[in-house]
């Protein structure tokens, strides 16, 4: 069992194969228990799939009559699906620091934070949980939206591609909600935060209506807002019936990049929350 | 002298507060270590600080011959901590917290189903293994709680307050498996605790902490003699932590220490 004494200095883990394999299995082994949380109480799961539905039929419906929102080659409902898709996922993995904070003061964190896991494992775990459960939540929503109509392109690929901005989208956001978890450490607090966080990340992107639609200084907002490009991506595969790979390829390069930074800060800010 | 724990000068600073004041200790391997004291003595700061929860303010500190602040990761690889709180998921069942624990611990994967298994039966858990541990009574909670850190056979086991909320009949059960582990290994243990005749039962030597320092050290035999002739461990606690009893606590750590009696009593 002893582990043979690693240098002083020790490089990162992607430079060392056996580091990096430890990463994926400690990664692997957090997601792996958190899943099967879900698996023992998955009523939650289909709960949250309630309100983006309420969205799609109420929102959806009455500004589809009204015509004010021009959605250029699309209907507003096929527009609207995407974005309520990626926006169900936003609601949910902003709070996940509450769970974060729950699980500080049971003391269940320690238990963690004194394994000899890695910081960035146990993170990427928790971050890869999340993407997982919304990756359920979202498959419900995507389901609802074929039944009401919405003119879903069926593709393997494309379903998939929208499985991995789903992942990605509500991973970055759940690392973003532990680390101020970690940081202000009070469940109420956490989830003001979040209540206070949603509005601007909802509105500041392409969500309900089109980015041109919005004035200068909201553009300017919605061009950092990782849920733009959550949105962008899924809208695109899911309704878009002609492809722009380059704009996909931004779209999925910028979540990415948003995914490896707040894990880096996430990693950083975690082991905080036991102190 | 072969030590598995060794402090010189560990100090902890929360702002104004000094928490752990210039404590040197050493706590020789195969031992059994008390750390007793009143509430705020500084008992629960040192265990975070040797198990590298909790970053140190100054002095030093070596687990298992690491130094916690410079080779974290190797102190973690080589110690188990049952803490004072809850560290098992109440929504996941008694097997899948073990097994958390093997697959962080790097187990074989041939290995850990086997190892679960017997660690459940060692501990009495076997028959409630597949129950979630939210369904479980306090003793099965704290004696799940020593299957999962004793799972990867730590050379050095921190335990914090480990009777805490429990009868007398499950404190019983987890100083039987204290002794036998102590004749059949050679983990080296360092536990706080409240109750005397804990300390009395399980511990070769024992420190009594106020204030941050060690108001006195030595076996428990040593420690009664100092005061008189019948002196139990209570009269030296008395007599070395003072009258001061009421030290540290607050409406925060109490709410919690409540919390945690109600969860696992």
């Amino acid at each position: 069992m002893a582990k043979s004494l690693a240098p002083a200095a020790q490089p990162a883990a992607w430079a060392n194969p056996s580091r990096l394999l430890n990463f994926l299995v400690d990664t692997a082994a957090i997601t792996d228990a958190e899943l099967r949380k879900v698996r023992h109480d998955p009523y939650e799961l289909i709960q949250r799939a309630v309100q983006p539905v309420l969205w799609l039929v109420i929102f959806g419906e009455v500004m589809a009559a009204t015509r004010a929102i021009p959605t250029g080659n699309l209907s507003y409902i096929d527009f609207l699906a995407p974005g309520i898709l990626a926006q169900s996922a936003l609601f949910s993995a902003i709070f996940y620091g509450i769970t974060v904070v729950w699980e500080r003061d049971l003391g269940i964190v320690q238990r963690y934070l004194v394994s000899p896991a890695s910081r960035t494992s146990l993170v990427a775990g928790k971050a890869l949980a999340a993407g997982l459960r919304a990756l359920t939540q979202a498959g419900i929503v995507y389901l609802f939206a074929v039944l009401i109509g919405v003119h879903v392109i069926f593709d393997v690929f494309r379903i998939a591609g929208v499985g991995l901005a789903v992942i990605l989208g509500s991973a970055a956001f759940a690392m973003f909600s532990l680390s101020i978890a970690s940081l202000i450490k009070n469940r109420d607090r956490v989830m003001g935060f979040g209540q206070l966080m949603t509005m601007p990340l909802f509105f500041a992107s392409s969500a309900i209506y089109p980015i041109a639609f919005m004035p200068g200084w909201l553009q300017a907002i919605a061009l950092v807002n990782p849920l733009t490009y959550m949105v962008s991506a899924t809208r695109a595969l899911m309704v878009q019936p002609d492809l722009d790979l380059s704009s996909l390829a931004v779209d999925f390069g910028v979540l990415s990049l948003f995914v490896v930074v707040l894990l880096l800060i996430a990693a950083r800010l975690y082991p905080k929350v036991a102190i | 002298m072969n030590s598995s724990i060794q402090t010189r000068d560990l100090t902890k600073n929360f702002g104004d507060v000094l928490a752990v004041n210039a404590l040197s200790l050493s706590v020789q391997t195969g031992t059994v270590f008390g750390l007793l004291g009143p509430n705020g003595a500084g008992k629960t700061t040192t265990i975070r600080m040797l198990t590298t929860l909790l970053p140190i303010t100054s002095g030093e500190a070596s687990v298992a011959g690491f130094s916690v602040s410079r080779e974290a990761e190797q102190v973690r690889q080589s110690i188990g901590y049952v803490p004072q709180l809850l560290s098992t998921d109440g929504t996941l069942t008694g097997y899948e917290n073990l097994l958390v624990s093997a697959r962080l611990y790097h187990l074989p994967r041939g290995e850990r189903r086997d190892r679960i298994h017997s660690a459940l039966e060692d501990f009495g858990l076997f028959d409630a293994r597949d129950r979630l541990v939210r369904t479980y009574s306090g003793g099965m909670i704290r004696r799940l709680e020593m299957a999962a850190a004793m799972l990867h056979q730590p050379r050095v086991l921190f335990l914090d307050e480990p009777t805490l909320g429990l009868d007398p009949i499950a404190r019983e059960t987890v100083w039987d498996h204290l002794r036998e582990l102590q004749e059949s290994t050679n983990t080296t243990v360092l536990l706080t605790t409240h109750y005397m005749e804990e300390a009395d039962e399980l511990c070769d030597r024992i420190a009594v902490m106020h204030q941050g320092v060690i108001a006195g050290e030595g076996t428990p035999t040593e420690l009664k003699a100092q005061i008189g002739p019948d002196a139990t461990l209570g009269d030296v606690f008395a007599q070395l932590a003072g009258g001061s009893l009421e030290t540290g606590g607050g409406y925060g750590e109490v709410a919690r220490a409540r919390r945690t009696a109600r969860r696992v009593g």
